[in-house]
């Protein structure tokens, strides 16, 4: 197997039932790529995501996540990727500094390690003045860079995405893709599921999932030609138009 | 190790950042006995009463005064008609009433039977009947009292209330409380907390993080169970000193149950927050499921031995029925566990079931 794919599923499955959630899909990711993820709501691509985090298992087909089998060694792909959903879950309670600490903590990091590397991180987000306050009173943005930084916090191999972006404006959206252009620069890969078609045009790659299938996966520029598009939007949409399923 | 502490220390300062929820938690148990101690009494002492004398003799004189001297009456007025009886009642300035007919002495002294009218006020029927119990048990001294020379045959009956001789209320409601407020901190705080972290989205990155879900568990349950058990030394520190109710058993033992109940319980918080889809479902569960339930089939409001029969098989199922039986033995009849190991199997049984419940609950989730 080639190991500079971090990320591979061949004829992945996932049926619940009578629902066929995921419907043989196959795809392989690149270490340090940006991989999106499209789909209408209910196409089954947080499904699909839960499967390659090792959160459910899947009923059929292969897959592996940073070169480990998702059935025998879901507990060891979890040590080696990072997780960020929309909500940021991060605890509005707790610190700045206890949350980097807590997140940290349940990855078994030491805490020497976690002390030299928040300083670090804290003056590289500008927080350094707001380590002790509570998440609580930070703006939308800084809470969702902040829920990202934690997410790499542990230096993972691939970082999953769920819709990291809702909810914030445009312009704090570019400045987050600037982070995970960082991320993808060190080497970090990244999985990343969004509703916004600007954004589909900032990965390298991307696949349209469509009832359960993927229907296309290519590059934003090469999906265009594909579709005679002048944007992704327009790809998309030729693309869930054939959907059968309602949400 | 380290995993578990980093999140039982996040745990801790979510109790701690939450200061309202934090008082209520540790002030409850003190209220609830301060004011089941104090307030809400069962016993009844001093009871105002009225007296309507029509014989105005000797020995209607001595009944009254046998009455006024004990520690259950006071006299506080002398009527002279019936119908001022009523006013008293309505105005509520007595709860009972003595009418003595004329001649009571003479027909007392030389046929040997009077009677006396005792009227109480039955508004609030316990106190109604305990008055009627005391007055029959004064005249019934006074009775013997008269009586120079005993009948031929007489049965004397020497009673003896064993465990708790003053009758106090404190001996019942003590080992109540214990299961209501470990009850509540362990199993609705368990239920919310765990339910809160799924809401807000936590949940999942600890799931997909390699903190194995059994350490979740442990580390919500660990600070609910210290919360719990500073609750017991103070809800037993009080009783103790302030409301005079003995631990006659040993203290190691009655610990050890207390333990295995909030074990009970946090399992039961685990199972609801399992099925609860959010905070107020899983306050709603915890307090009609488990609140109501404790209070009233517990045994510790309402007898279990005078409900019909459906209701006391429905009670073997509320694990604070059992918790109950073996505080009281333990504390007040001071028994070993070799009185209270039925019980005691009982409520591990329990705890495995709803343990092995909950595990399930949660596997299924996330397959």
């Amino acid at each position: 197997m080639n190991n500079d794919k971090v990320i591979t599923a061949h004829q992945l499955t996932k049926q619940f039932d009578n629902f066929i959630a995921v419907d043989h899909i196959s795809f392989e990711v690149s270490r340090g790529e940006i991989f999106g993820f499209l789909g209408a709501n209910g196409a089954g691509k947080t499904t699909a995501m839960r499967m390659l985090c090792g959160l459910s298992l899947p009923s059929s087909g292969e897959a592996t996540v940073a070169g480990l089998n998702v059935y025998t060694h879901n507990e060891e792909i979890k040590k080696r990727i990072g997780y960020m959903s929309q909500k940021f879950s991060l605890y509005e309670d707790l610190t700045v500094k206890e949350n980097i600490r807590f997140y940290a903590g349940i990855y078994g990091m030491s805490n020497n390690y976690i002390k030299t590397k928040t300083t670090q991180l804290l003056e590289q987000l500008h927080l350094t003045n707001e380590s002790n306050s509570l998440v609580k009173s930070l703006p939308l943005g800084w809470k969702q860079k902040l829920a990202f930084s934690v997410a790499i916090f542990h230096e993972p191999q691939i970082v999953f995405l769920d819709e990291p972006t809702g909810g914030v404006d445009p312009v704090t959206r570019r400045e987050f893709w600037n982070m995970i252009y960082q991320a993808a620069a060190a080497g970090i890969t990244v999985f990343v599921t969004t509703h916004y078609m600007d954004e589909a045009e900032y990965c390298n790659r991307i696949s349209i999932m469509v009832d359960g299938k993927i229907e296309a996966l290519d590059t934003p520029t090469a999906l265009k030609q594909q579709y005679h598009a002048t944007s992704m939007d327009e790809v998309f949409l030729q693309l869930a138009r054939k959907a059968n399923r309602q949400e | 190790m380290q995993q578990l502490i980093s999140f039982i220390r996040k745990e801790l300062y979510h109790i701690w950042r939450d200061k309202k929820t934090m008082f209520i938690l540790l002030g409850m148990p003190i209220v609830q006995i301060i004011i089941f101690g104090f307030a809400l009494t069962n016993e009844v002492k001093n009871v105002k009463f009225a007296v309507l004398d029509y014989a105005k003799d000797n020995a209607s004189q001595r009944l009254i005064t046998a009455l006024d001297a004990s520690e259950y009456f006071d006299v506080t007025a002398v009527l002279q008609q019936p119908k001022a009886i009523e006013q008293a009642f309505k105005n509520g300035s007595i709860k009972m009433a003595l009418v003595i007919p004329q001649a009571f002495e003479q027909e007392l002294l030389h046929t040997n039977k009077a009677q006396i009218q005792c009227i109480t006020d039955a508004s609030d029927p316990n106190v109604a009947n305990t008055i009627i119990n005391y007055t029959n048990a004064i005249v019934g001294s006074y009775q013997q009292e008269l009586q120079q020379q005993p009948l031929p045959y007489t049965i004397e009956v020497t009673n003896r209330m064993l465990y708790n001789p003053q009758l106090k209320g404190a001996y019942n409601f003590v080992p109540g409380v214990m299961a209501m407020v470990l009850l509540l901190v362990c199993t609705m705080m368990t239920a919310i907390t765990i339910v809160k972290e799924k809401e807000i989205g936590t949940m999942e990155i600890m799931l997909v993080s390699p903190l194995q879900p059994l350490k979740i568990v442990i580390g919500k349950a660990i600070p609910y169970l210290a919360l719990s058990i500073i609750n017991i030394i103070s809800i037993l520190l009080l009783s103790v000193f302030v409301l005079e109710v003995p631990i006659n058993g040993s203290l190691a033992l009655l610990v050890g149950e207390s333990i295995l109940f909030i074990l009970v319980s946090l399992a039961l918080g685990l199972l609801i927050s399992a099925s609860a889809a959010s905070q107020q479902a899983a306050m709603f569960v915890s307090l009609v499921g488990m609140f109501l339930p404790t209070i009233m089939l517990s045994g510790f409001m309402f007898p279990i031995e005078n409900m019909p029969k459906p209701l006391q098989i429905v009670s073997n199922i509320v694990p604070a029925k059992w918790y109950f039986i073996i505080v009281k033995n333990v504390m007040i009849k001071g028994v070993g566990i070799e009185a209270v190991w039925k019980e005691t199997i009982i409520l591990t049984g329990m705890f495995l079931f709803f343990l092995s419940m909950a595990i399930r609950k949660f596997k299924i989730r996330l397959a």
